[in-house]
């Protein structure tokens, strides 16, 4: 049954998480905790490309590398989050479209 | 035809609800859209026979990442109302580049469909195996050839872990009230802390 779903719908399904995580990004600018949630989508879309890859190819380095990627994923989130809170101590606020304290 | 309609289940499920990930109104509902989108993507990988990231992705992502989530946006005393102000404004843009990378995406996905790529074949070492179960394949990979990303990762957590306690740690005011000194009550002695009295009948004590 696999010859009907095929590693393109798996593609597909990547490739619009990975857009609606881009999208979220932009539409929620001031918000950080759902940019970091999109980030998430984001990392998601690549693990089902990885995934996808490993499985129709019968090579499974792609299933230990979407481990690597689900492994900085929680470290990201850990690190994000604390940032955000610290950074809501400090001001209050955690609105992020104007942070330009360290003028990059 | 079971898995055809399994797979567009969870495929409709998991972008609907990264749809409603990114459009919710309230941080806390987006979160719970976020642990839905997980659970459906583990639905996928399942499908595609890939049932250890599956577990890892439900326990990893639902059980740890999104809680923590979910504890943050609770904690934080936000209004997030005037958040959404911005909404509007973004959304031409938006919408413009995730039109212009969904037609990169098909564009790439397009040539592939022509067949102008090969995608080769699996070596001997990591070639899937129908004689073992996925999580008992993917063991011997990660204990044997890959052992070093292993502990890596390992060490990623670690560091992460360590760097969000030494961000979020907030030493005590010193003379805080309510602040156990540990040391301080084992150090007590008896003889500072009690006096022997033996009042007379009827004269009481001064303490």
């Amino acid at each position: 049954m696999n010859e009907i779903i095929g590693i393109e719908h798996y593609l597909v399904v990547g490739a619009i998480l990975f857009v609606l995580g881009v999208l979220g990004i932009f539409l929620n600018r001031k918000n950080v905790i759902v940019i970091l949630m999109a980030v998430e989508l984001i990392l998601l879309a690549v693990n089902i490309n990885l995934v996808a890859f490993s499985a129709f190819m019968g090579d499974l380095v792609g299933q230990i590398f979407a481990m690597m990627v689900l492994t900085v994923a929680a470290a990201e989130a850990a690190i994000g989050l604390a940032i955000l809170v610290i950074y809501y101590r400090g001001r209050g606020t955690i609105a992020v479209d104007d942070v330009n304290r360290m003028k990059g | 035809m079971i898995q055809v309609l399994a797979f567009y289940l969870f495929a409709a499920l998991v972008v609907a609800s990264a749809v409603m990930v990114i459009m919710a109104r309230n941080p806390v509902h987006s979160v719970l859209w976020l642990i839905l989108a997980f659970f459906n993507a583990a639905g996928l990988m399942v499908l595609v026979g890939a049932e250890f990231i599956a577990m890892l992705l439900v326990i990893v992502y639902v059980g740890a990442v999104a809680v923590l989530f979910l504890f943050v946006v609770m904690m934080l005393d936000i209004d997030f109302a005037a958040m959404r102000a911005s909404f509007i404004k973004n959304f031409p843009l938006g919408i413009a580049i995730a039109l212009v990378l969904l037609a990169e995406l098909g564009l790439g996905l397009g040539a592939y469909g022509a067949g102008g790529l090969e995608l080769g074949t699996a070596d001997g070492a990591t070639a899937a195996r129908s004689d073992v179960s996925n999580i008992e394949a993917i063991g011997a990979l990660l204990y044997g050839p890959y052992i070093v990303l292993f502990e890596i990762a390992g060490i990623i957590l670690l560091v992460a872990m360590i760097g969000a306690i030494v961000l979020t740690h907030r030493e005590p005011k010193p003379g805080a009230r309510g602040r156990q000194d540990i040391g301080k009550q084992i150090r007590r002695r008896p003889e500072e802390a009690t006096v022997m009295k033996n009042p007379d009948i009827g004269q009481g004590v001064e303490l």
